[in-house]
């Protein structure tokens, strides 16, 4: 165990040192065009453009350069932004935790609502109520995310006039506006997740061990709780924790639909105004999510799954 | 047994269908059964011949497309079919528990043993944890494991296939039940283990009085398990009766050609050779007219057997509950038929074809936990194969012998060029194969060594025709290049291994598994091997359809005379159809001989305790009883001396745990691995004593 999740940990760090070197060729070298021109714009002159460099040091050799520049970034100087005049921590950090807000909402209502759902149409494969889950699953996550979005603020918003139809949070956090954001990712989500668990909830129903416990004499409720869900769970754990992911760049629709300060509508916003230090800085926290969910998958299916623990 | 007392158990008159699109399937016709308190009753016949939807039914756990047509099942008064959820509920685990027939899939693999088996008195009865767990422990012992505290807290993969068996057996006994169900309890373990469970049953209803319906497709284990025996065919019984009446004097056709596909120990290849029983088993909405068996029966008489279906009759000078489904059972006398069979030739044996000489396999296997790592001893041994030595010579027959994991399938991959071997040399021809692999083998070596598989329901590619499959072997191994050769030769296959021309076109899926097989074989001989390894070649079959494709291989080797090496675990099948036969354990040969040098003493103990867990469909063959305790010990820690010294039931002392075992020669060619010396190991008795003919019960009544 102990070296499976020190495996685990070194090859986080690995990717993300890979991820990094990449990010640095791309953004801070000639290689997709001059630095220089993309912050300051093609209109500067050659003189302003080599000041730049001499000031950021873009003189230096590429190697202690990008040293420096992973230096800087492990202790915790992320650069300044451009877009937003000031370091790009500040602006940064607000923004991820917005969305972990959402995030949180999102996944709050629906992964119990969806491993409800799918565990219960697995149950009973081919039954009206797995029929009626099914087919309501494959609708939701069939409509896209800006689809969705316009469907439901015509309705909450323009018709019944419930919900506010911008979530910017302008005069302080308003639970209200949280809905609409929320709720279209719910909706889009909702149906894959609860599908991989009724496949999967499906699959332990008609293994020999539920005959088994069925025939043990055990009640109806004992063999789904006891003995069913644990192993159907095993399988959506690792799907859920991928979906973190997404919940974290995934959402610029959903954000930018709505005008919601978070971290997909700032990685838009740092790409459409060439702010590299913030894309940089996004795009590391970006993949560090990824690895690190990933990393939780896999250390948590061992411990759902005590076959490969005790191996 | 008294017949006074009140049955556990009575179905009457049961039909039951399955529903599909297709319409109503009859899986079980007319099916009565009347099991008594303590009494074993046996269900044997062939897939598909609806033995196992009794036992379902029994339970009342038909699945959504199945159902009670008509009929009733009465359990202690009470008719099953009629009663609620609820009141199913209580009587299943408490009254009426099942053992099933794969016990690592019945066991939930995320629940540890303990919480599985308290679960069961929990459930049914108002007991505290504690008493419970009391209860599961007493019952692991009882099942004879050892160390119940450790099993309690391991998880169903922890334990060995044994061990997973004794847990459900012990499962189904914890509330006491007055009727267990065993489905093929013991099909999917070794022999040596299955004698233990077979005995462990045994024990369990003597001691607890529990009456059991045992379900099998082993004659030999029905007699060495149960007091009364049914014979199903196609849904429905045709022969029912005490074991000694029904296998002393079957009187149904069918029966009759059951215990005519089995070889007994009796049984020559050549003198006597097995009897398939020709054609397939009726699907069950293809079912014919009248008897369901007519088309297969050699008694058959047109305007009698097709014409109506008919009752279980009395067998008129039988035991009183001797039972036969066939109108011309009394004037078919199945006694005079027996060893009427053709007569075959014996081979003449030929030049040395395999030499094998101190061959080792070990694989390296990588420890990453973090002790390995410390303490630096990563790399670790499996000896799946440690010195073997042993030759085969044309058109012979050689059986390699073993439990699972004694690695005779690592072998096989060594000589296919699958794996490469350690050290020492395996000569195929004269020349050394033992490091060449299969990709650096010239198409002409490759196909002078075929090996036909285990399991011919995944060895046909599913997507490609039957005729497609062969010609490119043929086109591969370059026996033929011109298309129309080719198919001649595809053509002339098929004759050989009796199947009907027009398969050629066919798929795979349209295949019965024994067709397939054929193909297997077919496929196998496509280049004319000098030497055809055949791995459990009809394990995965049923009987009858086994005994056709035995006699096909045999009927193949005489014509070729190709040398056969047969893998297997199964004693009796070897002992009629091989000439020589090594016995391995634990990567070692313990003991080679011819057959009759293995079936007599002196014997390895090894040998001894395998062939005393051979089921044997006799009931006038006496064995001498040895059961094996403990495991198989683990292939990376071996013990020090000889391997099979941790499970002997001849161990002399220290010098087994410590100095491997010399080998002995006995005769030529038949040696055996052991530290007790040969005068000792040739005072032992026979395992097996096979009455005379003279001495036989029937050759008696006849006189």
């Amino acid at each position: 165990m102990v070296t499976l999740i020190a495996k685990r940990f070194g090859f986080m760090v690995f990717t993300m040192i890979v991820v990094s070197l990449i990010l640095f060729i791309l953004l801070e070298t000639d290689l997709t065009g001059d630095p220089a021109i993309r912050v300051l714009g093609q209109f500067s002159n050659e003189e302003q453009r080599e000041l730049w460099r001499e000031k950021h040091g873009y003189n230096q050799p590429m190697l202690l350069r990008y040293v420096k520049w992973l230096g800087n970034f492990a202790t915790g100087d992320l650069g300044e932004s451009i877009r937003f005049k000031g370091p790009v921590a500040d602006v940064m950090l607000p923004r991820l935790w917005n969305t972990a807000i959402l995030g949180f909402w999102t996944f709050a209502i629906m992964i119990p609502l969806s491993l409800t759902l799918g565990v219960l149409s697995g149950m009973k494969e081919g039954s009206k109520l797995d029929r009626s889950i099914s087919v309501f699953g494959i609708l939701t996550t069939s409509v896209p995310e800006f689809a969705s979005a316009v469907i439901f603020s015509a309705l909450f918003v323009f018709t019944l006039k419930w919900l506010p139809g911008t979530s910017s949070m302008s005069g302080g956090f308003e639970f209200k506006q949280l809905i609409l954001p929320a709720l279209v990712l719910i909706v889009y989500d909702f149906g894959y997740v609860a599908r991989m668990t009724r496949a999967s909830m499906a699959e332990v129903m008609t293994s020999q061990y539920i005959r088994t416990a069925i025939l043990k004499g055990l009640p109806y409720k004992s063999v789904i709780v006891k003995h069913a869900l644990r192993n159907a769970l095993i399988a959506p754990f690792t799907v859920i924790m991928l979906q973190i992911n997404w919940l974290l760049s995934g959402v610029i629709v959903v954000e930018f639909f709505f005008a919601y300060k978070g971290f997909g509508a700032l990685i838009l916003e740092a790409s459409l105004n060439n702010d590299i230090a913030l894309l940089e800085a996004c795009a590391m926290v970006a993949v560090c999510v990824a690895v690190t969910t990933q990393t939780l998958a896999d250390i948590g299916y061992t411990f759902l799954n005590p076959r490969i623990r005790f191996s | 047994m008294n017949t006074d007392q009140e049955p556990i158990l009575v179905c009457k008159d049961l039909c039951i269908s399955y529903y599909t699109r297709a319409g109503e399937i009859p899986a079980v016709v007319d099916f009565s059964l009347t099991v008594l308190p303590g009494e074993t009753i046996g269900i044997v016949g062939e897939s598909g011949c609806g033995k196992s939807t009794v036992a379902m039914a029994i339970m009342q756990h038909m699945g959504a497309n199945g159902g009670i047509k008509s009929g009733s099942i009465t359990f202690k008064g009470r008719d099953l079919t009629q009663l609620s959820d609820d009141e199913l509920r209580n009587i299943r685990g408490s009254e009426v528990a099942m053992i099933y027939q794969e016990p690592f899939a019945s066991l939930n693999p995320s629940l540890k043993i303990s919480t599985q088996l308290m679960e069961v008195p929990l459930a049914h009865e108002d007991i505290s944890t504690e008493e419970a767990r009391k209860r599961a422990l007493q019952m692991l012992g009882d099942v004879k494991l050892p160390d119940p505290e450790r099993i309690m807290e391991a998880y169903p993969h922890q334990l060995s296939g044994g061990q997973q068996q004794r847990v459900v057996i012990a499962m189904g006994l914890l509330s006491n039940p007055s009727l267990l169900l065993l489905d093929e309890p013991t099909t999917a373990l070794d022999v040596t283990v299955e004698a233990g469970i077979v005995k462990l049953v045994a024990d369990i209803s003597k001691k607890y009085g529990t009456s059991q319906i045992y379900i099998s497709h082993n004659l030999g284990l029905i007699l060495e398990t149960c007091d009364r025996v049914f014979v199903m065919y196609s849904g429905e019984v045709v022969e029912e009766g005490t074991i000694n009446s029904l296998f002393t004097w079957p009187r149904h056709p069918y029966t009759h050609g059951l215990f005519a596909c089995i070889p007994l120990p009796t049984a020559d290849k050549h003198a006597a050779p097995l009897k398939p029983i020709r054609g397939q088993l009726p699907l069950p909405f293809e079912r014919p007219q009248g008897c369901y068996y007519h088309p297969r029966c050699d008694h058959f008489k047109e305007g009698l057997c097709d014409v109506d279906h008919f009752k279980m009759e009395h067998v008129v000078d039988s035991a009183p509950d001797h039972r036969v489904r066939c109108l011309r059972y009394k004037e078919i006398d199945i006694r005079l038929q027996t060893g009427e069979g053709e007569k075959k030739e014996a081979l003449e044996l030929g030049e040395r074809v395999l030499n094998v000489d101190k061959m080792k396999k070990y694989y390296e296997v990588r420890d990453n936990s973090l002790k390995a790592l410390i303490s630096g001893k990563r790399i670790r041994y499996v000896k799946a194969n440690e010195e073997l030595n042993f030759t085969a010579h044309e058109g012979e027959t050689v059986a390699i012998v073993g439990e699972s994991g004694c690695g005779k399938s690592t072998f096989a991959k060594v000589l296919m060029g699958l794996e490469k071997g350690t050290e020492g040399e395996v000569r195929h021809l004269g020349k050394d194969i033992s490091d060449i692999a299969v990709r650096d083998r010239s198409p002409k070596e490759i196909a002078s060594l075929q090996m036909v598989f285990q399991n011919p329901f995944d060895t046909l590619n599913p997507s490609h025709s039957i005729g497609g499959q062969i010609s490119r072997v043929i086109k591969k191994f370059g026996v033929e290049s011109d298309k129309a050769k080719i198919f001649n030769r595809v053509m002339k296959l098929l004759d050989i291994v009796k199947l009907p021309r027009d398969f050629y076109f066919r798929k795979p899926r349209q295949l019965s598994g024994g067709q397939k097989q054929r193909i297997g074989i077919a496929r196998a001989f496509a280049g004319n091997p000098s030497m055809v390894i055949a791995d459990e070649p009809v394990s995965a079959l049923d009987v009858s359809v086994a005994a056709a494709v035995t006699e096909l291989l045999m009927d193949i080797q005489r014509e070729h005379k190709t040398t056969l090496l047969f893998i297997s675990h199964d004693l009796s099948v070897v002992r009629y159809l091989s000439d020589r036969i090594v016995v391995m354990y634990l990567g070692h040969i313990l003991e080679r001989g011819t057959t009759e040098q293995i079936f007599a003493p002196p014997y390895q103990p090894y040998t001894e305790a395998l062939l005393s867990a051979v089921p044997i469909a006799d009931p006038e063959v006496t064995k001498r009883e040895i059961v094996l305790e403990g495991n198989l010990p683990s292939a990376m820690k071996p013990p020090k001396g000889c391997p099979f010294c941790t499970r002997c039931h001849r161990r002399i002392g220290e010098i087994c745990d410590n100095e491997p075992p010399p080998e002995q020669v006995v005769t030529d060619r038949h040696v055996i691995k052991c530290h007790i010396s040969l005068e000792e190991l040739k005072q032992v008795e026979h395992v097996i004593h096979v009455p005379d003919e003279a001495e036989r019960l029937h050759a008696r009544q006849s006189q």
